[in-house]
This record gives C-alpha cells, structure tokens and sequence, in this order.
C-alpha cells in the first residue's frame, strides 16, 4: 500500500465523488477544492467542465490559482464571462442541475447547513470570516454539493452562529417549504471521514472513515449525535491515483503539503 | 482635442468625484483589478464615512477601510482567497465595532448594481431562501428608515405572480444600487472613456452602468481608432464615464492579465505583517501612501527590479515563473 496523506486522501475521495455523481460541470472554490476539481479531471472524469463563479468556464489550468480571479484561471479557458452570467447559469435549472458545486466553511450543522459569517453574535461577532462570497448562491441552487470540513468540535456543532449556505435547513421537506430550487449536499469530505445525509431524515451520517480511524472516535470530534451504524472503512488511494495527483494536479505543490 | 477629452490627473479625478459620505462601488475580485492607485489617492486626501458597496474586492477595499475612509460597507466576501481567507483591516474592524456591514450573496450584489445599471428597483433570485442572509438584517429597519440613501429593507421575499401550479415559488427581490462613484481599472482606455477590458470581467460593467459617476484608471491610453478594431472587447461607452486616468501599475500589488502579475512578497507577507499592528500600519500609511505625493513615487520605494519580476507572459498572460509562496 502506499503511504499517502489525509489531503491527498480527501482530493481522491472527491474525484471518486464527481465520478459517482454524474454531473457535467465541477463549480469550485480556491485551494483543496480546484485541487478535487483538477484530480476529477485528470483521474476519473477527465470531460466534466471546471468552471468558477468568476466567470471562468471550462478552465485549463498550468498551475493552481490563489483566488477565483487569479489570471492562471482565465489563459486556455474556453469562455471569460462574468459573476452575472456564471450564477444565471447554475441557477437556471436546466444547466444548474448539470452541476455539483463545492463548497467550505467554518461551521456546520447536523443538516449540512454552512456558517462563513462569523463566530458569536452577528451584531458584535468575536471572530468575522469572509462572508458568504459565492457559497450561498450557490448551495442555494446548485443540483449538488459537497463540502469540505475539517473535523473537530468547533466546527461540527449543533447550532451554526449564522446560516450563510442552505444544506437542509431544519430538517425534512425544509428547503421545499421556503423555496430553495436547488438540490441540497450530498457529502461531507474530512480529513479523518466521509458523511452523508440520510434520505429520509436529512440528517448527517457517518458514511466512511479512513484507515486508521475508527467511528467512536470520529464521534468524539463531533459536538451532535450521528448515526455511525452505516460507516466502512474508506479505500485509499491507489498508487496510480496518487501519482497523477503529485505529477499533474499540482506538480508545484501549491496545495498539496 | 475633442470637448469630451475626460482625461485628468488622478488627484484632480478623486477631488472632483469622490466626496465624504459617498456610495462607491470598487471593480475588480479579489487579488485582480482592484484600482488600488485611486484607493490610495482617496487615503491620501482622507475623505471619509464612505459607503462601500461591493462583490468579492480584496485589497482595495482592505487598504480603504485600514486607511480610515470607510463608515459602512455592503459585501459578499471581505477576503482575499489564499492571500487572506478573511481581509485584515475588514475583519478587526468589523470586530472593533467601528465598521457597520450587511452580508448579500455575490450573485446578490451583482443583480443589486444589474438593477442599477437597468434602471429599475430590484431584481429576484432564489438564492438565499432560508438562510441568515435573509433573516439578519445588518443595517436594521430603523437606520435603514432614517437615512433616505438606503433603501427601506435589506430585501424583500414575494411569490412569483406568474405561478400557475401549487407549487412554492418565493423569490428574494434585492434593491438596486446606484452608486455615486464607481473606480476601476483597465487595460485600455481612450482619452474619451471608451474602456477595452481583457479577461473576467467580474461585477465591473454592472457596477459601471449603474453609477452616477465613473472613473477609470489604465495601464495605456490608446487611440479610439485601435479600440475600434476590436469592437467586441469594448465593454464600456465613454458617455459612461466621467474621467479617464493612465496609471500604469495602477492594480500593484494585484494582478492586471496580460501586464503583470499579483504581488505574493506584498500580499502574502509585507501586507499581513503591516495589517496586524497598528504601529506597522501607520507606518506603512505615512511612508507608502500619505507620504507619498502620487503613484510614480509609490512605485520607487516598490522598485523597478520587483515590478520587473511580476511582468506577464506575453502568451498566458502572468508570470509563470513567478514565485508564489
């Protein structure tokens, strides 16, 4: 078996999930997620379209970008739009449905509900972050997420301090009840597990975890309940996996540690 | 020379359409674009209590708020991705207390300055049914009702009047903005305000059409004649804009395609360092920006050897031997 790291783990288990969910466009973020976009790419679904909510459409990239208007986003791109025309295209149903969107952020809830905002009260916050960006619009209208979370107490919590991003909101039937068009998250990647969302309950699940781990102890870094009765234990990445990720995603490690 | 010449100093452009208490809007995303030499000419002549409304702008709207010029600010994302997952100055200030902030969606703000520029009050969308953005309120119902330059509510959530099923179908209706002044910068612009810009375009032409007053800086003036062999990349009209400026290195530290690149000595550890401390800050204030009398002197204490090292690939339009750590 070959020795890999918990980051290389999460970018592999993403590109095995844009593979399972058969959509036709990636819409992603800066970091581990261009990463995951890249190695979907380049390992298991090399047509899906790489697009960001800059406008950045069908982006070819030599070298991994610092934000969503790094110039490395923009050469060998098939289309440079901008904000107005790439949130149309995800929130007109017919190409929003074609798309899974990734997201991230400081907190999140037992129904996948994302927190970017801030840390204490909204109107005298202890800690600011950087807002909802594009992460609303998106997990408001997208036909499927997925997030990448760091696990831990502080961030798996029982209340989220602000609501930035729609997963299910309270629960079953919720998104329908106040409008959301979109489809909701479908996973939860970590560094240490995988969650879902059941069917029925819409409530968060211990899906995998990774070597090395066990389910008691991923519950332990969680501050709700989780049923951990569904939970196997992840494959790891295959050695040719691992080596396009290190050759070809991001041969100047930029993200890769 | 043509009657509608707009070009002008760029102290003479901020003196003329930048005044205490404005709403300005700033182009750009980011670490690309952002018309960071007029940014610094507003800190220079200390206007003040402005009222900022953007998308996703980084560094220009950081070194705003750091410079003091700013009361209230309405936005999407105050970071500057991988430069800084939340902007320095936007953050302690925010915290501090001394920032006054209401959260939209970046697809929000950009249908907010789209209504701007189409001349009606609100645009709908679905996105953030539900979530805090709606139900939290930064600038409440009472300030919002004493200050008539803003509008009544933050949003509003109505049916879609067209529906025929039982189906739910709400959308969030977000006002429209017209800013006072909007501030880019570009590639290329002639004397008249004719605006060639090259690569994502982000919230900028929305921004542009929905304001009062434009001011554009550029890395060259060119002839109108050169802009109108291509006039598909001609995204903005002179009759939209009221000054014109040729600020070469206008965007430094942040990215300009096909001229140079972002800056990572000055983003990633000059401008964090300097952030974090106030002493370093005011420092870094007297020296680089106050103390400066414009941009070509900002520049030299840059150095040329440094700018030389960003300039962009004539092919892919950065450098791709930059160092980036």
């Amino acid at each position: 078996m070959s020795e890999y790291t918990l980051q290389e783990m999460m970018a592999i288990v993403a590109a095995r999930e844009v593979q399972k969910a058969g959509v036709d466009v990636i819409l992603c973020g800066t970091g581990i997620s261009t990463l995951a976009a890249v190695a979907a790419k380049k390992i298991t679904t090399p047509d899906v379209v790489i697009f960001f909510e800059t406008g950045a459409i069908d982006v070819e990239f030599n070298q991994m970008p610092m934000s969503l208007s790094d110039p490395r986003v923009m050469h060998g791109a098939v289309r440079l739009a901008g904000l107005a025309e790439a949130f149309a295209l995800i929130q007109n149903q017919i190409t929003g449905k074609k798309t899974l969107g990734i997201l991230g952020a400081a907190q999140i809830d037992i129904y996948g509900n994302l927190n970017s905002t801030v840390i204490g009260d909204y109107f005298n916050p202890k800690v600011r972050f950087s807002g909802s960006g594009g992460a609303c619009d998106i997990g408001s209208v997208v036909g499927q997420s997925m997030a990448f979370m760091e696990l831990g107490k502080r961030k798996f919590v029982d209340k989220l301090d602000y609501l930035t991003t729609p997963g299910y909101l309270d629960g079953p039937g919720a998104r329908e009840k106040v409008g959301l068009i979109g489809g909701g998250p479908q996973l939860v990647i970590t560094n240490k597990a995988t969650f879902r969302f059941d069917d029925l309950t819409k409530k968060m699940y211990l899906d995998s975890y990774y070597p090395g781990f066990t389910p008691e102890a991923i519950q332990e870094e969680i501050n709700f309940a989780i049923d951990l009765s569904r939970a196997v234990e992840a494959v790891p990445p295959t050695g040719h996996e691992l080596e396009i990720l290190r050759t070809q995603c991001d041969p100047e490690r930029m993200v890769l540690k | 020379m043509s009657e509608k010449n707009k070009l002008m100093s760029l102290t003479d452009a901020v003196k003329k359409f930048v005044h205490d208490g404005d709403l300005i809007s700033l182009g750009g995303f980011s670490a690309t674009l952002c018309p960071m030499a007029t940014v610094h000419e507003i800190i220079r002549q200390k206007i003040k209590h402005l009222h900022i409304a953007a998308c996703s702008n980084g560094q220009a709207v950081d070194e705003l708020i750091g410079g003091g010029c700013v009361e209230r600010i309405e936005i999407a994302y105050g970071g500057n991705g991988r430069f800084a997952p939340t902007c320095l100055h936007f953050r302690k200030a925010i915290e501090q207390g001394s920032l006054k902030v209401e959260d939209y969606s970046n697809y929000q703000m950009t249908l907010r300055f789209m209504a701007g520029a189409m001349g009606v009050p609100f645009l709908p969308t679905y996105s953030s049914l539900g979530t805090d953005i709606v139900n939290k309120w930064g600038f409440g119902e009472e300030y919002r009702a004493q200050d008539e330059r803003l509008p009544l509510k933050k949003l509003v959530i109505k049916d879609n009047p067209f529906n025929r099923t039982d189906k739910i179908d709400k959308l969030v209706l977000v006002p429209a903005l017209q800013p006072d002044v909007t501030i880019i910068h570009a590639q290329k612009a002639d004397a008249l305000g004719n605006v060639s810009l090259k690569g994502l375009v982000y919230s900028d032409l929305e921004q542009v059409k929905a304001s009062k007053n434009v001011i554009v800086t550029c890395e060259e003036i060119v002839e109108t004649d050169e802009l109108r062999c291509n006039p598909e990349y001609n995204q903005i009209i002179s009759f939209q804009v009221s000054a014109v400026v040729e600020v070469p290195w206008g965007a430094y530290p942040t990215a300009v395609p096909s001229y140079y690149d972002y800056d990572p000595a000055f983003l990633l550890h000059f401008y964090p360092k300097v952030a974090k401390d106030s002493i370093e800050w005011q420092k870094y204030l007297d020296e680089y920006i106050v103390g400066v009398k414009d941009r070509q002197e900002f520049l030299q204490l840059i150095g040329t050897e440094r700018l030389d090292s960003l300039r962009a690939d004539a092919v892919c339009g950065y450098n791709p031997e930059l160092k980036r750590r």
